[in-house]
């Protein structure tokens, strides 16, 4: 604790001087609503992506119903600040999002991490996400297809900014505690893992729980920031739209996955008038991504103050 | 009675096409192991050829057929060539997200070039519907039933007759050794491509002409499925994907007319995730153990 002082203490300077630098140029007005609505979006993809990240880079297993987990969170949000729209309101929500989330990802992953791998585990999470949707379609209390409107808008930015900072600290700090070099066992050889005494299932499912509650989280920003939500935003469309982050930037690199959510999320807003043309060049990217550099742009290196200490302390001496 | 049989009825043609499109699944996931995420939109692409050669051209039937069969198992070649065999050694995860981008470069091309609307697929005949003892059954039920029927019996006739059908089975088997003894394992995994999307183009017909509407993203859900129908059968396996085609049309058919149409699809998902968990080898598939 006492070593890594340093690195802790510079990396909470670095998130208030970023929170005090998007305060300013808002000030200034070089951020204007449409930036800050882009930021905002970047934001979110990057609490769904590097949850995703977590499950499929870290723990190796492929799940593609992360968009299912976004939609408990959102209407748990919509649903509850429709009744108390009030901040306290918009926090218990959150919770009870997660919560629910944690809740439906236990069951899903016992029943499916104990017996699938691969493929046919990706296809199941991807069923599973989909009953979710389904049942949410024919509610009456979510609106059904329709979707719900109006939903209060009770959080801005500076949420978002915080959770962005929360939900990434709590997920480095996994990955690098034993638990996470037992996930990370589990991903690099399943049956050495559970020879070394590492239960592998419920590393797993672990990782699959936490994933699904960040998923949770951002489903309740999108919801109480964009205001409106359908059960058709949450498809599997959007399931691979965040896969598209996580693969882009690296699967196991939580540095890749925030370039790869700003890149993305800045070429969205650019190209924003292209419609289908763009999604044709996300999905010819990708492919071209699987075939030349399938490890994405930045594989599995890290950013870390530590190595970056140790780089100019060694050219200091040298 | 009567009502159960109608429902049959209606199960049937259903399950027909879910069966021509599980077959593709089917067959390519035993010889390469890959969930081919764009089977689906092969179907679709075979739904709008038919749409374009019988509104443009006014092509009939069997020709439409046959166009729309070739255009998907070009497609489907095409495909395999470019997107999946450059990473024949890569890890199964890799290829999975390239068939996953390949379907989504096909739907939103498709989306792209044609628009996203739905659109009418154009009456290729006269719709005739027959009386038979209080059962309606139309002409255009029939002819897909029977369509169905002949493209998987010609099907199991490649399968098991032809030295193609027999190099299919070696390479599904075990690659190397079928390498070993002669057989060109890239143009049998091109054949198998072509065999399976052949059959998707002609699903996608089908299936404009029994709901009579088609848009660029009608391949996704038919997709996913087709492919809980190839594994309900036992993945691999040519019975057992016809098989579990019929019994996801009888399902989803048995839902729509019990009052549950709106969680019909959830039933499907629900049917794939217990399948997977408690009899992961399908109806005819075979049991294989990991081994150290």
């Amino acid at each position: 604790m006492k070593a890594n002082l340093k690195y802790i203490l510079s990396w909470l300077v670095i998130m208030i001087a970023g929170f005090y630098l998007i305060n300013a140029l808002i000030m200034v007005g070089v951020i204007d609503d449409f930036i800050e609505n882009m930021l905002v979006t970047i934001g979110i993809n990057i609490i769904l992506a590097t949850g995703l990240n977590l499950i499929i880079g870290f723990s190796g297993q492929f799940s593609l119903g992360h968009a299912g987990f976004m939609a408990i969170g959102a209407y748990a949000t919509a649903i509850i600040t429709q009744h108390v729209s009030t901040e306290l309101g918009f926090i218990v929500s959150l919770l009870v999002g997660m919560a629910l989330a944690a809740l439906i990802a236990l069951v899903v992953g016992t029943a499916t991490f104990t017996r699938l791998k691969g493929d046919y585990l990706a296809i199941a999470t991807l069923g599973a996400a989909e009953i979710i949707r389904n049942i949410i379609n024919n509610l009456k209390i979510t609106g059904g297809s329709a979707g719900m409107f109006n939903i209060p808008q009770l959080c801005s930015w500076p949420t978002v900014y915080i959770l962005v900072c929360l939900t990434t600290l709590v997920l480095m700090n996994f990955i690098k505690s034993k638990n996470g070099r037992a996930i990370k066992a589990v991903r690099e050889d399943e049956i050495a893992a559970e020879a070394m005494g590492i239960n592998t299932t419920k590393w797993k499912v672990a990782a699959f729980v936490i994933g699904a509650t960040t998923a949770a989280i951002a489903g309740s920003l999108h919801a109480s920031y964009i205001q409106t939500i359908s059960p058709s935003n949450f498809g599997i469309m959007e399931s691979i739209s965040i896969l598209v982050i996580v693969v882009l930037g690296g699967v196991g690199s939580m540095t890749g996955t925030f370039l790869a959510a700003v890149v993305l999320g800045v070429l969205d807003t650019v190209l924003q008038n292209f419609g289908a043309l763009r999604m044709v060049i996300y999905a010819i990217a990708l492919i071209l991504i699987m075939i030349f550099k399938p490890s994405g742009l930045l594989g599995n290196w890290e950013f870390s103050l530590k190595n970056l200490g140790k780089h100019f302390g060694k050219k200091e001496r040298g | 009675m009567q009502i159960v049989l109608q429902q049959i009825i209606n199960a049937l043609s259903l399950g027909s096409i879910y069966a021509l499109l599980a077959l593709g699944y089917s067959m390519v996931y035993g010889i390469i192991k890959l969930i081919n995420f764009a089977h689906g939109d092969i179907y679709m692409l075979g739904a709008f050829c038919a749409y374009y050669v019988i509104s443009l051209w006014h092509f009939n039937f069997i020709t439409a057929l046959l166009t729309a069969m070739i255009v998907s198992a070009l497609a489907g070649v095409v495909i395999e060539y470019f997107a999946y065999r450059p990473l024949r050694k890569s890890p199964r995860i890799a290829v999975l997200i390239t068939a996953i981008g390949v379907s989504f470069l096909l739907e939103n091309g498709m989306s792209y070039l044609v628009g996203s609307n739905a659109r009418s697929f154009p009456q290729v005949m006269e719709q005739v519907n027959y009386n038979i003892g209080g059962i309606v059954i139309s002409n255009i039920q029939i002819l897909i039933l029977a369509t169905a029927l002949i493209l998987m019996v010609l099907l199991q006739v490649i399968i098991k007759k032809t030295k193609m059908g027999r190099a299919m089975r070696a390479v599904s088997v075990d690659p190397d050794a079928a390498e070993l003894v002669g057989v060109n394992v890239n143009h049998t995994i091109s054949f198998t491509f072509a065999l399976g999307s052949a059959l998707a183009g002609a699903g996608g017909i089908l299936i404009g002409m029994y709901y009579n509407q088609i848009d660029p993203l009608m391949g996704m859900t038919p997709g996913i499925k087709a492919f809980v129908a190839a594994v309900l059968g036992g993945i691999g396996s040519v019975p057992g994907a016809s098989l579990g085609g019929f019994l996801i049309g009888i399902l989803e058919t048995f839902f729509q007319s019990i009052g549950l149409s709106a969680y019909k699809d959830a039933v499907v998902y629900f049917v794939l995730i217990v399948i997977l968990l408690f009899l992961p080898a399908g109806i005819f598939g075979k049991n294989t153990k990991e081994k150290v």
